[in-house]
């Protein structure tokens, strides 16, 4: 019987070896225990012996050959035995030396080998493939990434997984003990609304107890927090921590627990996984308004519906998303996906927190057809009569504080969008226009991006490219 | 050449260091042979009281040992199993002709070299191959390997990794025979590096002191890992002995009948005087230290000088001479034995792995214990 | 009950469990006609006789290995170390052969044995006379390690140790053989190894501690009651299993915690219950863990120095006070 001689491991860290010296020739008989070859390791150079006894019926590697560990070098065997089936595609392994563990993979030993050989891919390969199937596709997603399952029933699972969103994971960071954290969101204490005495300003669990005894803590500041309260995905950046001022003896007007809503279970999630998660980053413009306001006001004259400056830019943004389209994708880890769709959401304030109803196909809609389609998801919105398909598959969104009389804002990019759009009021300003000083409209615009997807330069020239075409809003009509 | 050469060579020692290529072939050794052997016993196997059965057994468990540990070598550099694999092969006569001398409740203990150790107390073939592949069917359930074969029910303590660290182990197990008044000889055998270990000296002192019933036995293959005995360790290994007034003895480990002559006659000493013995028995390895040893720091002439003398070729040329055994038969001991072998392959082959559970097993006696976590 | 010292009350765990079981014997150097270096054995050699009460040369890793080898053989040695600094000789048969030999056996052998002696400072003994070992031991799978502080503690630790079936070091001090305390004199009275003790009830702060110690920190407590503060004090007594259920149990209570630990800061038993309460407690800490360790530094001889080095009353109750944010 026919036996084959293949590279051995002859050190611990060997994976392949050079075929130094042959010190048999074919036809040649060996006995076990003689020294067959000389073999280059990756430490020396050593002697490789053979373990069987017979005749040289085939050296398939020449000297110089570098071969994988198990990879068929000769077979030995009774002279006359027909040893195709061993050698096809032997020959050519041991030439190439490359696949020469393949092509042993015959034998059993050899396989074991190659299995080795190969442990430290196929696993991976095959966890690559189980993550692929598992990973969900954003563009099949049946649900919105901030409000998915409101209304439909599915919310549980956020449920469970929205206890840990916290005041300061939201708000920003409040340095408090572990202990002072814990009781602190237990009964519904503020932790940013009081002044840590520990070290570097830490609230330790005194201060707390402090609160909650009625003591000369103040409650939240009710003006700051109402705005965060109602918008977080156009919350303004964390202001930094209020300085720890000297304390002034005031009487408490204590505060009150308010029952965390489904909706604000799932806006602190989806907000803060999105912060967190995503790589945000900000770019500004100041925008010439004057040829809108003007447009707008001659358009206003013949449109049966009232158009707005949000559905201007509403229109004007999905243009430009068209020849940005990085702007309108979508971060998975594996992929990037660009949708060749624009799908826009804007942020609608609600009682309990904010909705984003999203205009479908929102490039190829006329500025009427955005504008009743707004008007009539805000209403929705408002009366809580939205339907979840209303609120899926965004590609962008836009959130406009304009009418709250905010210049300017950032805001927290809503997932699995790549950019969000916060829009402020028109100002007005005077500026200088060929050498005088005359009234002007001013608009700033900071668009939010997940620099995982969108870059810098792609941010600028987007916000560019929508500076101009509302600078010259007659474009929109091309 | 002179004994000062081990730190500053002198001439042609120091030419041969320092272009150790230029004369063509290096010398068997800069200094002597790698080890003298002693002569052989001159006792016919009769005289040593050894029947044609035992000689016949003797045989095979050489051959046995001898071929488990080649095919051992395959198994490795096709990949079967990694980490370390150090070979016994030329040194059977000494592991065979002790376990033939002893009685079978007398102690062995060993260091890494220790499959044959392990081959002829009650290790079998298929429990050593499935320990080595680190299969849970192992004699020491694949969490030992090459280094850490044991029987301990058949006083067969096992093989430990630290060069000399096991001697006072030895010692206990003899502290603990005498403690308990039990006619057992302890015999811990070590490589010669371990001579030169304080544990050697600390454990032979007390030895000495205590009386234990003891032998300590250096199995002098002539080199600790690449270094020459002669250039590790001073002097002769047995006169180590001379300052603790010890009993000592040199034999030839080449000869199975030697080996067990003289270990026949010191365990009965021991058991007779409770006092313990030095001894080297002098042997030669075949192969590197371990697999991935180029063997650099010995040529071939000197191989071929101890292969010449191999202990299986030794015992097959007694059998046949004395007619105790035809060349059938002989053939046939090596089938067996290559059957016996390439069973304990295709056995530790298809043996599971142990179950990830047994990770936390065998740290401690109690059923429960507590893991830091 | 009886009051008895340090070394009475070790001397009384030994006596008892070599009369209980023939197989328990006792080694190491001056153990035997000298009666012990620290007198914990007086008096064994005439009731057991030189066979079970044995004098060793000077050779610290023969004899540990010796013991190793007769656990293995089936008898149960207390190997007595005249200190734990002189065991490092024989850190090999502890570390190598005593803690591994069942598992890389498969377990076929069992290693039933006691390592005891003095441990860490104890004065102006110098550099090598001076350190604390039982972090580095319980670093090694496969061993237990026992660091009592109380005269009672020792005795029903010992027993256990010596009756446990595997290696176990056991580790005193120098300091504290003459210390008195109440002992339980039932022989069959077995304090389990691995559980700690809360010494002292308390509900500010939370000191974690063991060995010899222990009296600093109970001396800092009683400061500390004077300010106010009521310290809860656990006495790890086993370094290792570490018995984290009842330092939680107290932090549970305290919300703070200072770990006191005679041995230098890096990887120690202060660090070790530093990360665990924050990894299991982390809820419950309002302020950091605080640990009053050695320096990073070699036991100086020098008194002024020495005094500079080692942990105070003082740096406990400033540790306690950190926590507390009233430093």
């Amino acid at each position: 019987m026919a036996i084959k001689v293949e590279m051995p491991k002859l050190s611990d860290t060997m994976e392949e070896g050079v075929l130094a010296k042959w010190n048999i020739k074919e036809g040649d008989t060996v006995s076990a225990g003689d020294i067959i070859a000389d073999v280059e390791t990756d430490k020396a150079t050593m002697e490789m012996e053979v373990f069987d006894s017979g005749t040289v019926l085939k050296l398939l590697v020449d000297e110089g050959d570098t071969i994988p560990l198990g990879g068929l070098v000769a077979v030995i065997g009774e002279p006359g035995e027909d040893i195709s089936g061993l050698v096809s595609g032997g020959a050519s392994a041991g030439a190439s030396g490359a696949t020469g563990a393949e092509s042993g993979g015959e034998s059993s030993a050899s396989e074991a080998v190659s299995e080795t050989a190969n442990e430290g891919e196929a696993p991976d390969s095959a966890r690559e493939a189980a993550n692929e199937a598992a990973t969900p596709d954003p563009a099949s997603e049946s649900f919105d990434p901030i409000f998915g399952g409101l209304g439909s029933g599915t919310t549980e699972s956020s449920d469970a997984q929205s206890t840990t969103a916290s005041a300061s994971s939201v708000n920003g960071r409040v340095k408090a003990s572990p202990l002072a954290k814990k009781v602190a969101a237990e009964k519904g204490v503020d932790l940013q609304s009081l002044q840590g005495s520990g070290p570097n300003g830490r609230v330790v669990i005194a201060d707390v107890e402090k609160a909650l005894a009625g003591g000369t803590t103040s409650p939240a500041a009710p003006a700051a927090q109402a705005s965060t309260v109602s918008a977080p995905t156009s919350a303004p950046e964390p202001a930094p921590s209020p300085q720890p001022a000297a304390p002034v003896a005031r009487p408490s007007s204590g505060s009150e627990k308010v029952k965390v809503s489904q909706m604000r279970k799932v806006i602190a999630r989806r907000l803060s996984e999105s912060k967190f998660t995503n790589p945000h980053f900000y770019v500004s413009v100041d925008v010439d308004m004057a040829n809108v306001v003007a447009a707008r006001g001659q358009l206003n004259q013949v449109s049966p519906v009232k158009i707005s400056f949000n559905d201007i830019i509403l229109k004007a943004s999905a243009l430009s998303l068209k020849k940005h389209p990085w702007v309108n994708g979508s971060w998975n880890e594996t992929e990037m996906t660009i949708h060749h769709d624009v799908h826009i959401a804007f942020a609608v304030a609600v009682d309990e927190g904010l909705l984003t109803p999203v205009i479908t196909h929102t490039d190829q809609k006329s500025l009427m057809e955005i504008s009743a389609e707004s008007k009539e998801l805000a209403g929705l919105a408002r009366d809580k009569k939205l339907q979840p398909q209303q609120m899926e598959g965004s590609t962008f969104t836009i959130s406009n504080l304009g009418m709250f009389g905010i210049d300017e804002f950032t805001a927290i990019i809503n997932p699995p969008n790549a950019a969000i759009l916060a829009v402020g009021g028109i100002r007005d300003e005077a500026v200088v226009k060929d050498g005088a000083i005359v009234p002007g409209k001013r608009l700033k615009l900071t668009l939010s991006s997940d620099h995982r997807i969108v870059d810098g330069a792609k941010a600028a020239e987007y916000l560019n490219e929508l500076k101009h075409m509302l600078e010259n809003p007659l474009a929109m009509m091309l | 050449m002179t004994k000062e050469a081990i730190f500053t060579p002198v001439g042609k020692a120091a030419a041969e260091l320092a272009s150790p290529k230029q004369n063509g072939k290096k010398e068997t050794s800069l200094f002597e042979k790698a080890v003298d052997l002693p002569e052989p016993t001159t006792a016919t196997p009769a005289k040593l009281g050894l029947k044609k059965g035992q000689l016949l057994e003797m045989f095979e468990s050489m051959v046995l040992q001898r071929r488990f540990e080649e095919r051992a070598m395959q198994m490795y550099q096709k990949g079967k199993f990694g980490g370390f694999l150090h070979l016994y092969i030329g040194q059977e006569a000494v592991s065979t002709g002790t376990t033939a001398a002893l009685k079978d409740d007398d102690d062995i203990i060993t260091a890494y070299r220790d499959h044959g150790w392990g081959l002829v107390r009650g290790v079998s073939a298929r429990e050593g191959m499935a320990e080595l592949f680190g299969k849970a069917t192992g004699c020491s359930k694949g969490k030992g390997g090459s280094m850490h074969f044991a029987n301990v029910e058949e006083h067969y303590w096992g093989g430990y990794g630290i060069v000399g660290g096991h001697i006072p182990l030895g010692g206990g197990l003899a502290f603990a025979n005498k403690y308990k008044d039990l006619d057992r000889v302890t015999t811990c055998f070590m490589g010669d590096g371990a001579v030169d270990q304080g544990a050697l000296h600390e454990t032979m002192n007390m030895a000495q002191l205590w009386k234990l019933p003891i032998m300590f036995i250096v199995e002098n293959n002539g080199y600790a890992m690449g270094t020459a005995t002669r250039r590790h360790s001073t002097g002769e290994l047995w006169e180590r002995a001379l300052g603790y007034g010890m009993k000592h003895r040199v034999v030839n480990g080449m000869d199975v009948l030697s080996v067990y002559e003289a270990m026949k006659e010191m365990a009965a000493d021991v058991r007779k005087d409770s006092m313990p013995w030095f001894v080297e028995i002098r042997t030669y390895r075949y192969r590197g230290h371990s697999m991935s040893d180029p063997q650099k720091y010995r040529d071939k002439d000197e191989m071929e000088e101890f292969q010449s003398l191999d202990p299986i070729e030794r015992l097959k040329t007694v059998l046949l001479d004395k007619k105790m055994a035809t060349q059938k038969a002989i053939d046939t001991i090596y089938e067996k034995v290559e059957e016996e072998v390439m069973d304990a392959i295709e056995f530790a082959d298809n043996s599971p792995f142990p179950e990830e559970s047994a990770l936390y097993e065998d740290m401690f006696s109690e059923p429960n214990p507590v893991f830091h976590k | 009950m009886a009051e008895l010292q340090f070394r009475e009350a070790l001397r009384q765990a030994i006596d008892e469990e070599m009369a209980r079981d023939e197989n328990v014997f006792i080694m190491g150097e001056e153990v035997s006609e000298y009666n012990g270096a620290y007198k914990v054995t007086e008096g064994l050699l005439e009731t057991y006789g030189f066979k079970r009460v044995i004098d060793t040369p000077i050779a610290e890793l023969g004899f540990a290995g010796i013991g190793v080898g007769a656990a293995m053989n089936g008898l149960r040695p207390i190997i007595e170390f005249m200190t734990f600094n002189f065991a490092v000789l024989a850190a090999d048969q502890i570390i190598n052969h005593a803690s591994k030999a069942k598992y890389m056996l498969g377990g076929q052998v069992s290693v039933p044995i006691v390592f005891r002696g003095p441990n860490a400072s104890a004065g102006q003994l110098g550099a090598t006379h001076s350190v604390a070992y039982e972090s580095m031991y319980a670093h090694f799978p496969g061993i237990k390690v026992i660091n009592p502080s109380e005269p009672g503690d020792a005795k029903g630790l010992l027993k256990s140790a010596i009756r446990d079936n595997d290696t176990v070091l056991f580790m005193e001090s120098e300091q504290m053989y003459g210390l008195k305390g109440d002992v339980n004199e039932d022989p069959e009275h077995l304090i389990p190894i691995g559980k700690a003790a809360v010494k002292r009830e308390g509900s500010d702060v939370t000191l974690v501690t063991h060995g010899k110690i222990y009296h600093t920190v109970v001396k800092a407590a009683n400061e500390l009651a004077k300010d106010g503060i009521e310290a809860e004090i656990v006495d790890l007594r086993s370094v290792k299993p570490l018995d984290m259920d009842t330092v939680i149990a107290s932090i549970k209570k305290t919300h703070r915690c200072v770990v006191v630990d005679e041995a230098h800061p890096f990887a120690g038993t202060a660090a070790e219950v530093g990360y665990l309460l924050q990894r299991d407690a982390f809820d419950e800490l309002d302020a950091p863990v605080v640990r009053v360790t050695l320096p990073d530094v070699s036991a100086p001889f020098s008194k002024s120095l020495f005094d500079a080095w080692f942990p105070s009353v003082k740096d406990v109750v400033d540790g306690a006070k950190q926590v507390l944010y009233k430093s």
